[in-house]
């Protein structure tokens, strides 16, 4: 029994520590998101309100969304591609930017508008992934109903404490040491690696099991 | 003993008299909290300033003399007409940072035919200049209130050029980190007429000092530093087709009187002028700021 339940813990562990990253990429992006506009669209205060808006309409479609794609056999699998899809939904970023901004510029007159747009098009996609990641946490968590509120806090506790540690790296280091498409493509690497990793960690954790199986079947 | 006692108590009363008079002194006539920053007109004596923020001196935006409000009070001020020397006729001027609107007005008082475009983005700024310090504008005097790096961006599109533009947008601590880059000073560079000149208001004493001037240079090349011993600001002065190109001889009698009506002195002024040609004072291998890399208000946190 004692045995059986270890592997279990570490596996919850792993998951809140990749909530922990998914908080960490929301607000280290959000953060940069106000660098990358800047060059077009200045840094007036309605930059920031573009940018905020973006990203909170975003992480609460990234919440429906989630939630909606836990319901069918939720698994460790699904769990690692959302990550590796929101490390490759980020890599626009750093590739097409300029030019993506460049023609909103051109075509939009008025910059609140313009930025309102141009972190349309640069943010909402990588952040409603981001955002399903959440609720998808729940999920593989919850073992049972009575556990699912502490298991929730626990997971906003965790993703939030990511994300305000996310900010002040970000903001006080490491725009200090790196340049923003650096910043941008090694989160995004991050992300895709984890997701590789939680997909291998499931395919061993099967074989884990069905070896264990079999060998509890033999055994009987 | 009971005499210097009595000193004592005179020296008290001496140093607490002046203390009072000098806070009698400051008055603060108008403070309001825009969308940037706290935006506060302070009176003392003869002298109106503009500050962002209540703490330091350091933060005086702009200051005038009521009595004399031709009188250019900063140094830095008399340090950017630097431009007129080398360019002694612009007829297009384009100031970023508005600040009082008193580079605004002494420019439209030495160059009267010619038209200035003023930037600031903080519209608030811009009604506390035209109520507090006479900042006037005409039909050659236009106040756009924009970001200055979209402004500059825009004027690019409609293909405008200026033969000066005056670089000096501050925020309550420094200058604004998109607007100190490679990308933002060749968009500048972009905008200026073949012999055009820019004048940038920078402050020397501080780690950026190195990254700026490097970014300066990579656009650039050499320009001119405009310093004094006796203070923090350093204006750099650059020209379109740099420090060797062609320069009209400034000096004619109608421009060094129209300085010295203002109270400045143009042979000093052409004096304190050095070519980073001749004398650079920050390592070659310094890093360039840009759009990238600009943790500018980071670098400047940490003093030398």
């Amino acid at each position: 029994m004692q045995t059986a339940n270890n592997p279990v813990n570490f596996c919850n562990l792993y998951i809140y520590f990749l909530a922990f990253t998914s908080g960490f990429s929301i607000m280290c992006i959000e953060l940069l998101a106000g660098r990358i506009l800047a060059p077009f669209f200045g840094s007036s205060v309605h930059i920031w309100g573009s940018i905020i808006t973006v990203f909170m309409l975003s992480l609460s479609f990234g919440y429906l969304l989630g939630g909606k794609f836990s319901t069918h056999s939720a698994s460790l699998n699904r769990y690692g591609a959302i990550f590796i899809i929101a490390g490759l939904t980020l890599l626009p970023i750093v590739t097409s930017s300029v030019w993506l901004m460049e023609s909103i510029f051109l075509a939009v007159e008025d910059s609140r508008y313009g930025s309102l747009l141009a972190s349309t098009a640069l943010f909402f996609i990588p952040t409603i992934i981001l955002g399903m990641l959440s609720p998808y946490s729940v999920r593989l968590l919850v073992k049972n109903s009575n556990e699912s509120g502490q298991v929730a806090g626990k997971l906003y506790f965790v993703s939030t404490l990511g994300s305000a540690i996310g900010t002040i790296i970000t903001s006080f280091y490491l725009v200090l040491w790196f340049d923003i498409n650096t910043i941008v493509m090694s989160v995004s690497m991050v992300l895709s690696l984890l997701g590789v990793i939680t997909i291998a960690v499931a395919k061993m954790n099967t074989s884990f099991y069905k070896a264990k199986l079999q060998r509890d079947i033999s055994h009987a | 003993m009971p005499n210097s006692t009595n000193l004592f108590i005179k020296i008290t009363y001496f140093v607490l008299s002046v203390c009072t008079v000098h806070n009698v002194m400051a008055e603060v006539i108008h403070s309001e909290r825009s969308l940037y920053r706290n935006i506060i007109v302070e009176d003392k004596g003869d002298l109106r300033c503009l500050k962002f923020n209540v703490k330091s001196n350091k933060t005086r935006q702009s200051c005038l003399l009521k009595s004399q409000p031709q009188q250019l009070v900063f140094n830095y001020t008399k340090q950017l007409l630097t431009g007129l020397l080398i360019n002694p006729e612009p007829k297009r001027i384009l100031i970023i940072g508005l600040g009082g609107g008193t580079m605004s007005n002494t420019l439209h008082k030495l160059l009267p035919d010619s038209y200035i475009d003023n930037v600031e983005i903080d519209h608030s700024v811009i009604k506390v200049a035209r109520q507090y310090f006479g900042f006037l504008e005409n039909d050659r005097i236009k106040t756009y209130s924009q970001d200055g790096r979209v402004f500059v961006k825009r004027a690019l599109l409609k293909k405008q050029e200026y033969d000066w533009i005056i670089l000096d947008a501050f925020n309550g601590d420094y200058i604004p980190e998109h607007l100190m880059t490679k990308e933002y000073l060749e968009e500048t560079k972009r905008l200026l007429s073949p012999n055009g000149i820019l004048t940038a208001n920078t402050f020397s004493s501080s780690k950026l000092y190195r990254y700026e001037s490097a970014t300066y240079k990579a656009v650039f090349g050499d320009f001119y530093q405009v310093s004094n011993d006796n203070n923090s600001n350093r204006i750099i002065l650059a020209r379109n087709n740099g420090v060797d190109g062609k320069h009209n001889s400034a000096n004619t009698v109608k421009l060094i009187n129209g300085l010295l009506a203002i109270g400045v002195d143009a042979k000093q002024l052409l004096n304190s002028m050095k070519s980073t040609a001749m004398h650079q004072d920050w390592p070659d291998d310094s890093p360039v700021l840009t759009d990238q890399f600009s943790p500018a208000n980071l670098l400047n946190i940490d003093t030398d």
